[in-house]
């Protein structure tokens, strides 16, 4: 029988504020254990939370900018469980009345267009962090992230692969990344994915019994978790076995998920209205100055920059991938108007470059308007191609400008021809044997010479006069 | 019965509480009382009522993203039963 998956994603996003949701601690990663606590998120009795404003003014952004439909009224709730990097006993969350629910986002897979639809998005407080002891029973608690904020952003179970959801989960990220909320570090848990997973028959409408995946740090992760898991499933259907509802971990070294037996599986929150915090209300002029605030999204911009550079759909692609590299492409442009040209090096040179530091582009020390200079001089011939790209590799090394690298080593083009002329007299005169193979027909000898005399310029030579010299030269003797 | 035994004691196991026998069936006894008390106000037609989701009539209390000094690592951890490293120590839980 052919199976189909059926996959929802629940993505936690940290938001990028200065102080916590509830409290007036610093948010700031990697600070000593337990240094931005206060009463308030270590869940001490008689404290009062109070919504952080940026909070929900980026909450309502992300849910915008994903179509969804705000609620005009909605509460927190308590969610209620034991466990020790939770210090008051329950979770402030939302649980009914959710702030935005009812959107979705739009994502590509092999050049087909799929609209993956969403739940709902609410704001929530994150737990604390566990370190266990690799020696003893015993777990360090640090409560530093107590606190911080998050949004869920909870998808329909309209994802079918595992590429898509991969799709969808960069989408996000990017959406995050353009509205300036999260810095979607999925490593540093920043960004952080559970999948929902189940299948059936394809072509069935019903839905089979589903586990839930955990532990993906990577977009890798999530790709190979939900693929080994798809396998496991349907090795499972297809033996006339049955799928147990549960929790899962991924193992990325062993390359499995595994089951969470052992923890709590029992969900039941108790969740209720959290009576510390007052309702949010949402009027349509809060809504509408939110949507003035938007920026341009990745698929807006992808579209725009098909249209307005003629760009073909996978450069727009990469280039819109991030705010900052679809800046950098447009600042290039305003010095150096020829839109493929430089798509053409922010995606080899610069993108190859930055990808091996795993550096953003916003760290590059070659500046929109230098890459342009580089560009330009490409244009005017004062270097060649060849020569350009190991001035690219200085330039990103140093953060020098073309000008200074080249005048520095000497690297201008040489497009005298007449002393073009004679150094390629001079290579012909030392060999004679390839003039006569090249008489002869080998007519792929051209590259030789061509390649002497670059070998005696340092690659300074202009091509296209040498090619042109030498074909003279040749053709005429 | 408002409430059966079994459910009073899958709530004490949530709550991480456990009590003798006697004890359970004072307080399923006690629960059911309440819930028999409660039960008077189904009696009122609310089918017009919007669901009431808080107590209070205020709505949008804000405070500004500033940071405020955090409380002193001492007295953050001087409840703490164990303490290694500035951490609070807990038996492992997974």
């Amino acid at each position: 029988m052919k199976y189909e998956a059926v996959i929802g994603l629940e993505v936690h996003a940290q938001l990028l504020t200065d102080s916590k949701i509830f409290c007036s601690c610093s948010t700031k990663f990697g600070a000593p254990p337990n240094t931005h606590v206060c009463p308030i998120c270590m869940g001490m009795p008689g404290v009062l939370p109070v919504l952080n404003k940026k909070v929900l003014e980026y909450a309502l952004k992300m849910a915008l900018a994903t179509h969804c439909k705000i609620a005009p009224y909605s509460v927190f709730a308590r969610k209620n469980y034991f466990y020790p990097d939770l210090p008051k006993g329950y979770q402030i969350s939302q649980y009914e009345l959710p702030l935005a629910e009812d959107g979705y986002i739009e994502i590509e897979v092999d050049g087909k267009k799929k609209r993956i639809g969403i739940t709902r998005i609410h704001m929530e407080e994150d737990a604390g962090k566990l370190i266990h002891d690799p020696y003893r029973p015993l777990s360090y608690v640090d409560f530093n992230r107590t606190g911080v904020p998050l949004i869920e952003i909870v998808s329909k179970p309209d994802i079918r692969t595992p590429e898509e959801a991969v799709a969808y989960l960069k989408m996000l990220r990017s959406i995050l990344r353009y509205l300036e909320i999260c810095d979607g570090n999925m490593e540093e848990g920043s960004l952080r994915c559970d999948a929902n997973i189940s299948l059936r028959p394809l072509g069935s409408s019903e839905f089979g019994v589903k586990t839930e995946l955990k532990n993906m740090n990577s977009f890798r992760h999530v790709e190979r978790a939900l693929s080994y898991e798809i396998e496991r499933q349907k090795s499972i259907l297809e033996s006339g076995g049955r799928i147990v509802q549960e929790t899962r971990l991924w193992d990325e070294t062993k390359g499995i998920t595994r089951s969470m037996r052992g923890k709590e599986e029992a969900h039941d929150y108790r969740y209720f209205p959290d009576p510390d915090l007052v309702p949010i209300v949402i009027d349509k002029d809060w809504i509408e100055e939110i949507k003035r605030g938007l920026p341009e999204l990745p698929s807006e911009k992808k579209r725009r920059f098909i249209s307005q550079y003629n760009l073909p759909p996978y450069d727009a692609e990469v280039l819109t991938s991030s705010k900052s590299l679809s800046e950098y492409f447009e600042e290039t442009l305003k010095e150096y108007n020829r839109p493929k040209v430089v798509s053409n090096w922010i995606m080899s040179e610069l993108l190859r470059q930055l990808n091996k530091d795993k550096k953003e582009v916003t760290e590059c020390l070659i500046r929109p308007k230098d890459l342009a200079g580089l560009l330009k001089m490409i244009e005017e011939g004062t270097i060649s191609g060849k020569i350009a790209k190991s001035v690219f590799e200085e330039m990103y090394m140093t953060g020098k400008t073309a000008k200074e690298i080249v005048k520095e080593k000497g690297l201008v083009q040489i497009t005298d021809e007449t002393a073009l002329r004679g150094m390629a007299k001079g290579i012909l005169d030392r060999y004679p044997n390839q003039v006569k193979e090249y008489k002869g027909g080998k007519k792929k000898l051209l590259g030789f010479f061509i390649g002497q005399i670059m070998k005696e310029t340092k690659g300074k030579a202009n091509p296209q006069l040498v090619n042109k010299i030498f074909k003279e030269l040749l053709d005429e003797e | 019965m408002k409430i059966s035994k079994e459910e009073v004691l899958h709530v004490a196991k949530l709550a991480r509480l456990s009590f003798s026998e006697k004890e359970i069936g004072l307080f399923t006894h006690q629960l059911n009382q309440i819930l028999i008390y409660m039960e008077k106000l189904n009696e009122v037609d609310t089918s017009k009522i919007e669901p009431t989701y808080h107590a209070l009539e205020i709505t949008n209390v804000f405070r500004e993203d500033d940071i405020k000094p955090s409380l002193d690592k001492e007295k953050v951890l001087s409840n703490a039963p164990k303490k290694d490293r500035d951490m609070i120590v807990v038996p492992r839980v997974i």
